[in-house]
């Protein structure tokens, strides 16, 4: 439950970020994209919008998909988060090389919470069909590409990530 | 030499792997020690004089950096074109959303609340929100009859034609504003110092448009103003000359605080105070003979330009010039206007005016083809500039471009004969109506006329110590590849690998000014610098002895290091000439309009669903001839960009004005396609090449914006047997469509015109 008292102060509040456990010293009712961006110096999830529709803000909690906008802080306590930064080890995910290959990213800003997106849709359906792709993707808004060569990368990281 | 060629293959983007890992810093990514939030206090009404500012109770006004017109050191205006447009108004507002007041706080939270506890009184004048009310001049508010700037495009005598005429065709046509929608959006950080002077760091496309103006507004010569531009979330025009607004107010607020100062625009204030795509209106009236040529006619071309002239004279010019669309014109009067009115200016947006009177002209073809009693393909057949005619501006086809050809293989990938007739027949017993369209459309690469000659772009390629290649450009990368594909070029003319060459910062300290990254250009022109400049660092180095007349890369980079180590700092220097066969003429607006155009036909095939009155795109087929293809994955993928964008325009993306303030400034309410509304974009190149650009290169990065709205407002015409004569078309608009076509006075259209 969240009361006042919890909304008004500071206080700790401790999760993990890409397999780190951290504490921050914040607002419970403050954005956790904002918590990850100016706390943290995570600024792979970036704000499109601050109200949910464009997903550039996306980062996966407990290994789901969210808005990092939408997120109060208090909701991510003791959870398990992934942005960006730490997707990639030595080498590129296989998500990121395609996207390299494909042009999947054309200016870039919306690359973190796409990848993201489409890493979640994998790890639902690993051999998606070009409708999973789009019904997938559905929350992540990109103005460069029209889309065509995202889908491309998504499939084709999906060969060869189930081959 | 290198063999491995490096034009023309899909090389890894330079700034690709920073994007994928989210390493590449933006601007909102930026924090500098001691930094300042800023914002900005806007004008709520259209139009009237500001009678009195009071800061309201409650608030710790002392804690703000507060900056009004009377701080600014030089000339209160955003220097571009016209000097109209004050960068914090003074006196009076002309526009809602017109910045007034800066404030600046160390919590960026703080803001919000001190901009709604100013509160301004004005004596409120008459405002104009329509392109119809300022050209009445009922009010006039801007010169001295609401014009920013007309042109006239006079070929042949065409009051001669309508005697003549077997058809005479009308037909009136319009476009409404768009958001650019980039997903970053609009940002700025400050810094002054009195010894260097300001420092601007942006998302943004034109450098020295935003050095220009900070030189003016801040009273400082131009070493002492210095613009950088970081990694940009996406432009398409929307940050060509609004950001220079922005590094103004920035460069205020940390003039007045000494401290850094950022500000970075909220999705709602980006989308209600930046520019957008001017709303247009096209009127055709053409005299064709019986076996539909077209003799002549009359185009009035005009645009809304909202309260000051910012671009809107350039916007006007190339949708003036492509108006004719891709068309033989033996006599033509093209009559374009820029009308102002109290809303927000309007800016550049991919294409630049060519979308909307190309719009126009490609529903007008339709019509004209209907009214004859041709088919939309005979019809443009019939008429379709071929090698040896002039364009509306008397400009020779010199390239041997086969429209008809083009169009052959567009209907073959489309397979429009048999969709075309298979719909006919479908659609008379169900609620889900198919329809098939075309647009065929040119667009000219490069500034218009003699624009090229007086932007005179200058590009370096500086040869560094460690023996690699730098490319020296104010030519931004903003998601089009222009660090790519610049790259590729100057590692192919100089037999590099790819990896050996890269692009300097776009900072205007480094790089000098090859003109703004707008207008098709990037590739075909400046990339043809690029070509020269490297040029004359190979010259350099076998004149000197230090290189042979074959070497390998790694003989290079030794010769490279060693001529750096005896002479020192290496660059040399291209600097844009015109060639000697173009040649423009400003004041009869006639001649060679742009070195080169590229050229397409589209196709698309719609459903309109009776039921919901939504349209949605099936199929798109999108084939163009560009000169050669650099780099087919991003050519491909500006492309479908700008073809998804247009989708748009045509379907689902429309500005709700109330008092010129728009009402819809959230992408919750103005809806741009998502991965489920697009259709797959299929795209085919043709391959000329062109003389005038880098390895045969034209410029195609607004070409595919032209396209879609009329060939999709043609399909919807084919679907519903009602003519579309305005985009965008969501529900409503259909239903109106539908309304009016069951309106007795337009029956005799749908009964003659449509099977």
């Amino acid at each position: 439950m969240i009361n006042s008292s919890t909304i008004s102060a500071k206080c700790e509040i401790s999760f993990t970020v890409n397999g780190e456990r951290k504490t921050v010293c914040a607002y419970s009712m403050e954005r956790l994209l904002d918590v990850l961006r100016q706390h943290l110096g995570l600024t792979g999830p970036k704000e499109g919008c601050g109200e949910g529709e464009c997903g550039s803000c996306s980062v996966l909690m407990d290994g789901v998909l969210v808005n990092s906008c939408l997120v109060p802080l208090l909701q991510a306590k003791d959870a398990h988060i992934l942005t960006i930064e730490g997707l990639a080890g030595e080498h590129l995910h296989k998500l990121q090389q395609a996207f390299l290959d494909c042009g999947g990213a054309q200016c870039g800003i919306c690359t973190p919470g796409m990848i993201l997106a489409a890493l979640h849709l994998l790890d639902k359906k690993p051999a998606p069909t070009m409708e999973d792709i789009r019904e997938g993707l559905s929350g992540n808004l990109c103005r460069c590409t029209g889309y065509m060569q995202i889908f491309e990368a998504v499939a084709d990281a999906a060969r060869q990530i189930t081959r | 030499m290198n063999d491995n060629a490096i034009v023309g293959v899909s090389v890894p983007r330079k700034e690709g792997r920073d994007k994928v890992t989210g390493q590449a810093q933006y601007v909102d990514d930026m924090v500098l020690p001691n930094m300042l939030y800023g914002a900005t206090v806007r004008s709520e009404i259209p139009r009237g004089r500001i009678r009195q500012i009071t800061f309201g109770p409650g608030m710790a006004w002392d804690e703000f950096v507060i900056v009004s017109a009377k701080d600014i050191p030089g000339k209160n205006c955003v220097a571009l074109i016209a000097d109209d447009q004050p960068c914090l108004a003074e006196q009076y507002v002309n526009h809602p959303e017109e910045p007034i007041l800066l404030l600046a706080h160390p919590d960026r939270h703080a803001l919000p609340k001190a901009v709604k506890a100013i509160s301004i009184e004005y004596d409120v004048l008459p405002a104009i929100f329509t392109m119809e009310e300022s050209e009445r001049c009922s009010e006039i508010i801007w010169g001295s009859d609401n014009t920013f700037k007309m042109y006239v495009i006079e070929k042949g005598d065409v009051d001669s034609v309508w005697a003549k005429a077997d058809y005479i065709v009308e037909g009136e046509y319009t476009t409404g504003a768009q958001e650019q929608l980039y997903i970053e959006n609009n940002g700025m950080i400050a810094v002054f110092d009195p010894g260097n002077g300001i420092t601007v760091w942006g998302s943004l496309q034109c450098p020295y448009y935003v050095h220009k103006a900070l030189m003016n507004l801040c009273n400082l010569p131009a070493e002492k103003v210095r613009v950088v531009q970081v990694e940009t979330g996406g432009a398409f025009g929307g940050k060509e000359d609004y950001p220079s607004m922005i590094a103004g107010h920035a460069a205020l607020l940390a003039i007045k605080s000494g401290r850094p100062v950022k500000i970075i625009y909220d999705r709602m204030e980006d989308m209600a105070a930046t520019t957008k795509r001017h709303p247009s209106r096209t009127r055709h009236r053409t005299a064709v003979a019986k076996d539909g040529k077209i003799l002549g006619g009359t185009i009035d071309f005009t645009i809304d330009g909202g309260a000051y002239t910012t671009l809107s004279p350039v916007v006007l010019s190339r949708g003036a010039i492509h108006a004719g669309g891709p068309y033989y014109w033996p006599n033509v009067r093209i009559r374009a206007k820029a009308v102002a009115t109290n809303v927000p200016p309007h800016g550049a947006f991919r294409g630049f005016g060519a979308p909307q009177s190309l719009f126009a002209m490609e529903r007008h073809i339709d019509r004209i083809a209907q009214v004859v009693g041709l088919s939309p393909i005979e019809m443009r057949r019939q008429n379709f500039l071929r090698p040896g005619q002039t364009t509306t501006t008397d400009q020779s086809v010199r390239e041997p471009i086969d429209l008809g050809k083009l169009l052959d293989r567009a209907l073959e990938l489309s397979d429009y004969p048999s969709k075309k007739e298979r719909f006919a027949k479908e659609n008379q017993s169900r609620t889900m109506k198919k329809g098939i369209g075309i647009a065929a459309f040119l667009h000219g690469a490069g500034f218009t006329g003699s624009g090229e000659r007086y932007l005179s772009s200058v590009v370096g390629v500086e040869g560094c110590a460690d023996g690699s290649v730098r490319v020296l450009v104010s030519s931004t990368e903003f998601g089009q590849g222009t660090k790519t594909v610049l790259s590729q070029i100057a590692a192919e003319t100089l037999g590099l690998r790819y990896e050996d060459v890269d692009v300097a910062p776009a900072d205007t300290m480094e790089v000098p000014n090859s003109g703004p990254t707008v207008a098709s250009r990037t590739v075909m022109v400046v990339g043809k610098l690029v070509h020269s400049a490297a040029v004359g660092i190979r010259q350099t180095l076998k004149q000197c002895g230090l290189l042979g007349d074959s070497y390998s890369p790694e003989e290079f980079r030794a010769a490279c290091r060693n001529y750096v180590v005896s002479h020192g700092e290496f660059r040399s220097w291209a600097r844009y000439e015109a060639p000697p066969d173009i040649f423009w003429d400003d004041q009869k607006y006639c001649g060679e309009a742009y070195a080169a155009f590229a050229w397409a036909v589209y196709i698309a095939a719609v459903t309109v669903d009776l039921t919901a009155y939504s349209v949605s795109v099936d199929d798109f087929v999108a084939l163009q001839e560009v000169g050669r293809v650099l780099h087919p994955v991003l050519a491909t993928g500006q492309i479908t960009g700008g073809i998804a964008q247009a989708i748009g325009l045509s379907l689902y993306e429309k500005v709700i004005w109330q008092n010129g303030r728009m009402q819809n400034s959230q992408m919750t309410n103005y809806i741009m396609p998502t991965t489920s509304d697009l259709p797959p974009i299929r795209v085919f190149f043709e391959e000329l090449g062109n003389i005038h650009g880098a390895f045969g290169a034209k410029g195609i990065g607004e070409l595919p914006m032209d396209g879609p709205a009329p060939a999709i407002a043609n399909a919807v015409e084919d679907a519903l047997c009602a003519p579309c004569d305005a985009v965008p078309l969501l529900p409503e608009d259909i239903f109106d469509v539908l309304a009016a076509r069951s309106r007795p006075e337009d029956e005799a259209l749908s009964a003659d015109g449509c099977r």
